[in-house]
């Protein structure tokens, strides 16, 4: 097999800070290549050195035999390298057939012809076996549908390395395997591609080999048949997955959740989701477990007072609470992670010391400012207790990866020292260290007496965390699992149930 | 499908309506108002208020602002009447220097913009200040302009038979839209400007000229300003430094009443043109009825522009839920 685009002892450093230190990567023509780390192990970064929208500082590249330095986006596509990016990178506001074809339209003279680019775009999406109205605005399709466009994009380009960062984060199971069928023909056309993700299955069901970075350096590159997923996972984090902490924490308790201090009764907003009737015990973990689109968010915003309930009770202690705003939800001892980080949870201009102590600094009120010291002491025992990997306290949020991103969050929280904690998808689009270590987080902070409610769309991560379960089906509370009769069987029964 | 189309244009189409209703009422109710000589008063009056508020819908559509343009066109006609009676320049090339005046002073705002990250919103505050102040140094008063080509071109246009013309400023404001469509729908640079307005940074990625498409949509705006300023000369025979203030504003709200977003990457020039037409015809409407009060004139379009402001925050919302 031809090699199609080698990296040699790439090296990218941002000020005095060194997020890649000497990689190499050699992705041939007609194979499936993942590209394995941690966050924070410098993935992102070397897909963007490729793609031009960063200047490698040290190393070279060849694409297919030639020297390859892009020093705009633009330049590394007409190379024959096209990207995926992790959010999807389109224009929602255009049509689908426009996004395919931005700045490649046929022209006649000075003009578009947008008959033909509608049909070239179509052509592209017929590639992937795909037929839809390529007129409609992107901003209205499926996400899944966008990620296509995306990908009908490269085609479109005559791409022959085809770079997915990502792609099946926020897909469902069929729409990934349509992915995987798509991209197992592309590969065998002969194109080279080089995937990006955190789902160890995904990376076995579909590469032909795996490179891995650890702390912006290449570890090395294997076949996969001869990388077992335990050395793969070793490599990647350097030291042996952690201990299962949570499922240990799973045993201990023996709290009874029907006579907790926090109680749900009948709690419903009309046309959106409910009722509900649970109840949380000081120390516990209630699982919301159920389909996509079930009701789980949409109970945790009704909760926390985001979007309020329209009927029914929330009892604390006993005493009725009304949850109509995040501030009363928060002065009921209620804390929030979101599960769009990015929209709702972070700030990413602000530093991570500013992020952490955000909430706490909301609760007390504009007027008592938490002491400049204070805040930075906190900061700093954050950082330590969670790992949180950044530069220092005062690094602008953005710049840290996602799982760091979610720790800062995690922090946030705890240092409002809520009662009951709403974790809604903490774990998504982190990896496997991340996730256990905020795993492990979890229990400790359960076994100081915060409750936890925790929503995941990782049934066995439901299963492995949490003393009840709550299953949701079609926007309704289908029924509680407790204790021992927590199963992925049972749940998954509960689920499919008619 | 049908339903998605029709809930995108909506604006659109709620605009036109807005126009069709205003028109068919004053008809109804005034004797005369329905009448060859009032639509073309309306357009006359309203030409150089339209080419700016083109200029403006590239830059909103772009996903910035501009609220240079009112000053912008004041000191184009202070500088063409300096040319032209000052120097005694010829009257294209004096109307040429004006032009690029304008395409200079907007690109250059939207070089500073590009090129130091500042919003929008505050690079053309000062340009607003900048050349009001330059217009003010160039003549403190107005400037009559009395020249044989003036009285020439002032006249001219399409006869129309009844003693009636489409004069000058109403055809080069009907040329510009025909234009500001052609190259907002039909060109890379058009939809590299909606691309803009859509998401910056998935433009970038996709590998569009950003920085080239910002720029020059400034510049666009810059000249639709002068472009107006020259209209207004030709007009009322002077140049003056202190017209069109506020006009940024007029140009804003057409945009907006005619289903341009102001955080852009959604508009129409069609549907600027029908905003411009509402607020001439509110105005038509309140000289015919001689004894209101012109308050009213600013209190039917704030009302207009805040109705239209609902109407796009509705169908975004139902956007979301389906």
């Amino acid at each position: 097999m031809s090699c199609l685009l080698q990296l040699r002892g790439i090296e990218k450093r941002f000020g005095s800070f060194a997020a890649l230190r000497g990689v190499s990567l050699e992705l041939r023509a007609g194979e499936i290549h993942a590209l394995m780390g941690e966050n924070g192990a410098g993935k992102s970064t070397l897909i963007k050195v490729i793609t031009g929208v960063h200047q490698a500082t040290g190393g070279s590249m060849e694409m297919a035999g030639r020297a390859h330095r892009p020093r705009r986006p633009q330049q590394a596509e007409s190379a024959g390298i096209s990207t995926v990016y992790q959010e999807v990178n389109l224009l929602p506001n255009l049509s689908i057939a426009e996004n395919i074809m931005m700045g490649r339209q046929p022209m006649w003279g000075p003009f578009i012809r947008p008959v033909e680019g509608r049909r070239r775009a179509r052509a592209a999406l017929a590639r992937l076996g795909l037929e839809v109205d390529v007129a409609r605005p992107l901003g209205a399709c499926a996400v899944a549908l966008q990620q296509m466009a995306a990908i009908a994009r490269a085609l479109d380009q005559e791409a022959r390395v085809l770079i997915l960062d990502e792609p099946t984060s926020s897909l469902d199971a069929r729409e990934v395997a349509e992915l995987f069928a798509v991209l197992r023909r592309l590969r065998d056309q002969g194109m080279g591609i080089l995937f990006v993700s955190h789902f160890l299955d995904q990376v076995y069901a579909l590469s032909d080999r795996i490179t891995v970075l650890r702390d912006g350096g290449g570890v090395g590159t294997w076949d996969v048949a001869e990388l077992p997923r335990l050395d793969l996972v070793g490599h990647m984090i350097g030291k042996p997955v952690a201990a299962r902490a949570a499922e240990s924490a799973r045993n201990e308790f023996r709290g009874r959740a029907a006579a907790g201090f926090f109680q749900v009764e009948q709690l419903e907003r009309r046309g959106v989701a409910g009722p509900f009737a649970f109840g949380v015990e000081a120390g516990g973990a209630t699982g919301l477990a159920g389909l996509l689109g079930s009701g789980r968010s949409e109970l945790a915003r009704m909760l926390f007072g985001i979007d309020p309930a329209t009927s029914g009770k929330v009892r604390v202690d006993g005493r009725e609470v009304a949850l109509h705003s995040p501030r009363a939800a928060m002065a009921a001892g209620l804390a929030f992670c979101s599960e769009d980080r990015k929209v709702e949870g972070i700030v990413p201009s602000l530093s991570v010391r500013e992020n952490i102590i955000l909430a706490l600094q909301a609760s007390r009120g504009p007027l008592r400012r938490l002491p400049e010291c204070e805040q930075a002491a906190l900061a700093e025992k954050f950082i330590q207790a969670l790992n949180i990997k950044t530069r220092g306290p005062e690094t602008p949020m953005g710049t840290l990866s996602g799982g760091n991103q979610q720790k800062c969050l995690l922090a946030r929280w705890m240092a409002v020292q809520p009662r009951l904690l709403i974790l809604d998808e903490p774990t998504r689009g982190i990896d496997i260290g991340a996730k256990g270590e905020i795993e492990a987080l979890c229990a400790e902070l359960r076994r100081a007496g915060l409750a936890i409610l925790f929503i995941s769309g990782e049934l066995d991560e439901v299963v492995r965390n949490c003393n009840q379960v709550v299953v949701l089906r079609d926007r309704r509370q289908a029924a509680v699992l407790e204790g021992g009769a927590i199963s992925l069987q049972r749940i998954m029964e509960t689920v499919a149930a008619a | 499908m049908s339903r998605l189309l029709s809930s995108r244009l909506l604006p659109l189409f709620a605009t036109a309506l807005v126009l069709l209703v205003l028109f068919a009422g004053a008809g109804w109710h005034y004797e005369h108002f329905f009448s060859a000589r009032v639509v073309l008063n309306l357009f006359k009056d309203r030409a150089f208020l339209g080419v700016i508020a083109l200029g403006m819908t590239f830059v909103i559509v772009s996903g910035g602002i501009d609220l240079s343009v009112g000053s912008v066109m004041a000191c184009s006609t202070v500088l063409l009447a300096t040319l032209i009676m000052g120097m005694g320049w010829p009257v294209p090339l004096a109307m040429l220097v004006t032009l690029g005046f304008g395409a200079a002073f907007g690109g250059a705002q939207g070089w500073i913009i590009q090129a130091y990250r500042i919003p929008a919103f505050l690079v053309t505050l000062a340009g607003l200040f900048l050349a009001r102040g330059l217009a003010f140094m160039l003549s403190p008063r107005s400037l009559e302009i009395r020249h044989a080509v003036y009285t020439d071109i002032g006249a001219r246009g399409l006869p129309l038979g009844d003693g009636l013309t489409f004069t000058l400023g109403p055809i080069v404001f009907v040329a510009v839209l025909a234009a500001a469509i052609a190259v907002a729908h039909g060109t890379r640079f058009g939809r590299t400007v909606y691309a803009l307005g859509g998401s910056e940074s998935s433009a970038a990625l996709m590998g569009l000229p950003v920085g080239r498409t910002r720029i020059a949509v400034y510049a666009l705006c810059g000249a639709g300003a002068a472009l107006g300023g020259i209209l207004s000369t030709v007009a009322l025979g002077s140049g003056d430094p202190t017209r069109g203030t506020g006009l940024e504003l007029d140009a804003i709200a057409a945009a907006v009443i005619g289903g341009t977003v102001l955080s852009g990457g959604r508009g129409w020039m069609v549907g600027t043109f029908l905003g411009v037409l509402i607020l001439g015809t509110i105005k038509t409407i309140l000289d015919f009825e001689g004894s209101l009060d012109p308050a009213w004139l600013r209190i039917a379009s704030g009302g207009l522009l805040l109705g239209f402001i609902l109407l796009q925050k509705l169908i975004a919302i139902r956007a979301r839920d389906i």
